[in-house]
């Protein structure tokens, strides 16, 4: 008994390394999991301080910058509300509830990102006081940006899409085909179209939006242009296509917050049809 | 260990723990090259450390990398391995007669030769294990050893350049 316990004495400093790095391991595999280890991010209020400090100083220098996006996109929303404005000839009545937009925008600024490495998200300036919930949609006016992880009181931590685990549910605009965009971990500016057909007739230059058949993002946010088609090597049946992300990844600052109001009534019935659904 | 030598290690693991955190998070040179200038703070610990307290100081470092990070466990996973591995691997090349008047593995203490043996190998352990982690499942191997080559070059390169500025040069002969 006594050599064994001298046998352990001798290799203590392993047992504590093997003990230490099952405990990174765990907290790998815990942290990716969509819905645990959000503890540990940089959601929590140190960090999340930290990091808008930071922030505060690096985008000071990029205001002109995104003053001028702001304002453009500002003259953009402008000349389609003239469109939606009643015409004083003419007879306007109330839409039924059932038409009534079940989407709420939000903005706010993302004060951390990364975009190095294959699992990438942001960190953003607003939680759960700001009514951010987990699963909604980010997106600016260049294009979509990714999807809130999870949220502390005053700090989200949200996927990139270029993250790994990310599926985004897109559309071809010309063609109105449903695919999937995921990033596949090597350049921060192209991702990857799945799930197109080998029929489908894409061009290079074919603009990539949001689908809608999700409940996450509202139809038509641009997430990018095909940039690339070839046939798929893996699976013949598809088209291996990339997309040219329309937003920059570098310089994302101001963003914007989508919620669909409807999101939970629309996931118990997935849940309970036992569809499995992406985002 | 005097205090003030003790106080001294605290500040540069804080200094070079800020500096990557605040600085170098999104610096990657050619989309490859990264910088883990914060192992230096590892590397640089006395020889004569035991191997439990360096554990917990490269868990704790790395943990603290990782929150900011967004990669919980990987750098840690990685820092505890270098930790380990950085032991025994200045046990394999102790000079003969072992490190007798020399206090902690430095540029200065050991010359650049030595240091360039001690902190690459483990540097590279170190990168191929995070960016193993990373990108578990999305991309080939040869990728990883990419990064991995590259990054453990330019942090050995920023480790030597930091130590040549920063650190006090030892007087006389």
């Amino acid at each position: 008994m006594l050599r064994i316990l001298q046998f352990l004495y001798r290799i203590r400093a392993f047992i504590l390394f093997v003990f230490l790095e099952v405990m990174a391991v765990w907290m790998i595999v815990s942290n990716n999991s969509p819905q645990g280890g959000a503890f540990f991010n940089s959601s929590n209020a140190l960090v999340g301080s930290v990091l808008k400090q930071q922030a505060d100083i690096v985008q000071f220098f990029s205001l002109a910058e995104a003053n001028e996006a702001l304002t453009a996109e500002n003259a953009a929303i402008l000349q389609q509300l003239s469109f939606l404005q009643a015409k004083p000839d003419s007879i306007t009545f109330q839409l039924d509830s059932t038409f009534a937009s079940t989407y709420q925008f939000r903005g706010a600024r993302v004060i951390g990102s990364s975009l190095r490495f294959s699992q990438n998200y942001l960190t953003i300036n607003k939680g759960s006081k700001d009514g951010i919930k987990p699963g909604m949609g980010i997106f600016n006016p260049e294009g979509v940006v990714g999807r809130v992880k999870a949220v502390s009181e005053n700090y989200a931590v949200a996927f990139s899409l270029l993250n790994t685990g990310q599926l985004t549910s897109s559309k071809i605009k010309s063609t109105n085909d449903f695919a999937t965009v995921q990033w596949d971990g090597q350049n921060s500016t192209e991702a990857k179209l799945l799930f197109v057909p080998r029929h489908v007739k894409v061009q290079e230059g074919d603009t990539v939006i949001t689908s809608g058949s999700n409940s996450v993002f509202p139809e038509g946010i641009l997430i990018g242009v095909i940039s690339k088609i070839s046939p798929d090597e893996k699976d013949p049946n598809y088209l291996d296509l990339t997309v040219k992300l329309s937003t920059d990844f570098n310089k994302v600052n101001y963003v914007y917050l989508v919620e669909n109001t409807r999101f939970n009534e629309l996931d118990s019935l997935y849940r309970q049809s036992e569809i499995s659904n992406e985002y | 260990m005097n205090i003030r030598k003790l106080f001294s290690y605290v500040l540069l693991i804080l200094f070079l723990g800020v500096v990557q955190i605040l600085f170098l998070k999104n610096l990657a040179l050619f989309g490859i090259a990264f910088v883990f200038i914060y192992l230096l703070g590892i590397l640089i610990l006395p020889i004569s450390m035991k191997t439990t307290p360096l554990l917990f100081i490269a868990f704790g470092l790395g943990f603290m990398v990782d929150i900011f990070y967004e990669t919980i466990g990987m750098h840690t996973a990685a820092a505890t391995l270098l930790a380990f591995v950085r032991s025994l691997w200045l046990r394999a090349i102790s000079p003969t007669g072992g490190y007798v008047d020399a206090e902690e593995p430095s540029l200065n203490e050991m010359g650049l030769v030595w240091f360039i043996t001690y902190s690459f190998p483990l540097i590279f352990i170190y990168c191929l294990v995070f960016f193993s982690a990373d990108q578990w499942g999305t991309s080939g191997f040869l990728g990883v050893l990419n990064k991995s080559f590259f990054s453990s070059i330019l942090t050995c390169l920023l480790a030597i350049l930091v130590q040549l500025l920063f650190f006090k040069r030892r007087r006389g002969i």
